[in-house]
């Protein structure tokens, strides 16, 4: 083989087809020689061409006599062939066809489950031995969480709560007043945002806040082997790390909750006073009216239970996260989404229980 | 304060493995591991790149279970043992890792002191004095108020060593602890090992390739091969330098010089 000018990785390798090609058309060849007496300039992507050469002289049984070549080249070869290729890895081949990839998530999924359940065990033992006053945590820190996930959210709950309940008023205020109506904006801007909106915005809004937030610490916390640094101490990570989080969101998406349906109310009322002629002491009389203690207790349960559920996902995402920056992406994304489809899953199903029972 | 504790009588192995194999899922990383690490060693595991060396910290450390085999602390088989006795355990050991694994959200005294909090009854101006004066040791007096980010990596892996030395353990387990540090500093961390282990008395097991912290400051070790998937040698390394059969290990012992 001659080869001749330059070899070098920006100067357009040549594919090594035409020799494969030339090799199965003219059999009988015994041995590989090089003539690189016209060489100029080579870089590494001669010797990625040479590798591609042997590589299939060996395949087709042919010796290769090396001797041809510059001596950088040679020396450049054989440090790449010094350590042989390591075949057992422990890898799993990466899933190809799309049946394969459907299959490959199904398991993974399936095998997620039970670290989900464990999990779940773990917390639940955190909460006993926080019942028992022997839980490991910081006083501290639980209140920094608390400050963190309940007043610092006011701003976006108070905006978001006040849109909604604007909406509602101005969606049911045009159909209530075709019978002259307007004063049941107050039932349906109350019992709405109470029993329903209040609690499912709120969570949706911590699910995106505070959810990602504990899964991107714990995730990071990870990378940087602190929760490791936790474990040798004897220190369970769950009890330090995940009870105060779980804690927080627990007290506080209630809390947000209430604030966020009586501001829902407060928009509604300004819709109802200022464009539908009822005024301020009629709508705050038809509040009270449509109103119970139940209703209070309805939505203030469905939002202690977003709570539990947007701590769990995020803090369990943050725990399974792996070592790396993409992995602690991954987890808050995983974290989000998982909170809000079982906020979601949730909600229906305590409204369909609710409804069911007469409450 | 706990090194007087459980001293077992001396001529009995402090740390001892037998049979251990250690992978991940199906991936077998070491076999057959069985060595013993005396009281008041300083044991280095060594060996070269992606051979387990890691992993078997984390086996030491309780934080990853055995597939096969036992690991005792003074005959006390560790995953025999209850969680209970197990966090005992753990109490013993102090563990520095390789990038410090400082927590981030809590000041360097806040670290070094969450161990002394949790495990003993000292007051808060005490644990303070302990604080500094653990600070102090290493070199960090005055940084007590700082965070973790706000310092640099050599100052973070000294921050976890004052973490690590906190309540006196008995073992000290040392993930690479001169990678990344400045030949003065490395040095200076060798002989602070020293230091720990003639007047605390206490056991030392470091992971490291640094040959000269290697010959400095290890009286015993062990060698884990990556192609055979097991220990090829044990023993003081000076010895193993010169009169170790196997040629692999007196090749890495010499920087590839036999």
């Amino acid at each position: 083989m001659v080869a001749a000018g330059d070899w070098r990785l920006k100067n357009n390798l040549p594919d090594i087809g035409g020799l494969r090609a030339y090799l199965s058309d003219h059999s009988g060849y015994q041995q590989l020689g090089f003539d690189t007496g016209q060489l100029a300039h080579w870089d590494t992507g001669f010797c990625t061409f040479l590798l591609s050469v042997i590589e299939l002289t060996k395949s087709t049984g042919i010796k290769v006599d090396l001797s041809g070549l510059p001596e950088g080249v040679f020396r450049l070869l054989t440090l790449a062939t010094a350590v042989p290729q390591v075949k057992d890895t422990g890898r799993q081949p990466q899933a190809t066809g799309n049946l394969h990839k459907i299959g490959q998530a199904t398991i993974d999924f399936a095998n997620g489950i039970p670290a989900a359940m464990h999990f779940l065990g773990e917390a639940a033992l955190a909460f006993i031995q926080f019942f028992k006053g022997k839980a490991q945590y910081k006083r501290a820190d639980l209140f920094l969480i608390i400050q963190e996930v309940g007043p610092n959210a006011l701003p976006i709950v108070t905006l978001i709560s006040f849109l909604v309940g604007l909406i509602l008023a101005y969606m049911g205020a045009v159909q209530l007043q075709q019978f002259g109506a307007q004063i049941f904006i107050a039932d349906l801007v109350g019992i709405g945002m109470v029993r329903e909106m209040a609690g499912l915005m709120t969570g949706i809004i911590m699910a995106g806040r505070s959810g990602a937030a504990f899964a991107a610490q714990l995730g990071t916390m990870q990378v940087n082997e602190e929760i490791d640094a936790l474990k040798t101490l004897g220190i369970s990570p769950i009890e330090y790390l995940v009870l105060p989080r779980m804690l927080a969101l627990i007290m506080m998406v209630p809390l947000l909750a209430l604030y966020g349906s009586i501001v829902g109310m407060i928009a509604g009322m300004v819709i109802a006073v200022s464009a539908f002629d009822v005024t301020v002491f009629e709508y705050y009389n038809q509040t009270l009216r449509a109103l119970d203690m139940q209703q209070f207790l309805v939505g203030l349960s469905k939002a202690t239970v977003y709570g539990v559920l947007i701590a769990y996902s995020g803090c369990l995402r943050g725990m399974q996260s792996g070592r790396s920056a993409s992995a602690v992406g991954e987890a808050t994304t995983s974290a989000v989404v998982t909170s809000i489809v079982l906020i979601v899953v949730a909600a229906s199903i305590l409204t369909i229980v609710f409804q069911a029972l007469g409450i | 304060m706990a090194a007087t504790e459980q001293q077992a009588s001396p001529d009995r192995a402090h740390i001892s493995l037998s049979d251990l194999t250690m992978a991940y899922g199906d991936f077998i990383i070491q076999r057959d591991l069985s060595f013993d690490i005396n009281h008041e060693d300083i044991f280095i595991i060594m060996g070269g790149s992606g051979c387990g060396k890691s992993t078997l910290l984390k086996h030491l450390i309780g934080l990853m279970a055995p597939v096969r085999g036992d690991i005792e602390y003074d005959g006390v088989n560790f995953w025999k043992s209850s969680p209970q006795e197990q966090d005992k355990l753990k109490h013993q050991f102090g563990v520095l890792f390789q990038s410090g694994a400082l927590w981030s959200s809590q000041t360097l005294a806040e670290n070094v002191a969450l161990s002394i909090e949790e495990y003993t009854d000292l007051g808060k101006k005490q644990i303070s004095e302990v604080v500094s004066y653990k600070l102090a040791l290493v070199g960090l007096a005055g940084y007590e108020d700082f965070y973790p980010s706000e310092i640099s990596g050599g100052m973070r892996k000294r921050a976890g060593l004052a973490r690590a030395m906190a309540l006196d353990p008995e073992i000290l387990f040392f993930d690479e602890p001169s990678a990344g540090l400045d030949p003065i500093s490395a040095k200076r961390l060798d002989e602070l090992i020293l230091e720990l282990r003639d007047s605390l008395k206490t056991t030392v097991v470091v992971v490291t390739h640094e040959l000269a912290s290697i010959f400095d400051i290890g009286n015993n070790s062990v060698f884990l091969d990556a192609e055979t998937k097991t220990m090829i040698a044990t023993g003081d390394p000076s010895k193993l330098r010169t009169d170790c059969p196997e040629a692999k290990v007196r090749e890495f012992l010499n920087r590839g010089k036999t």
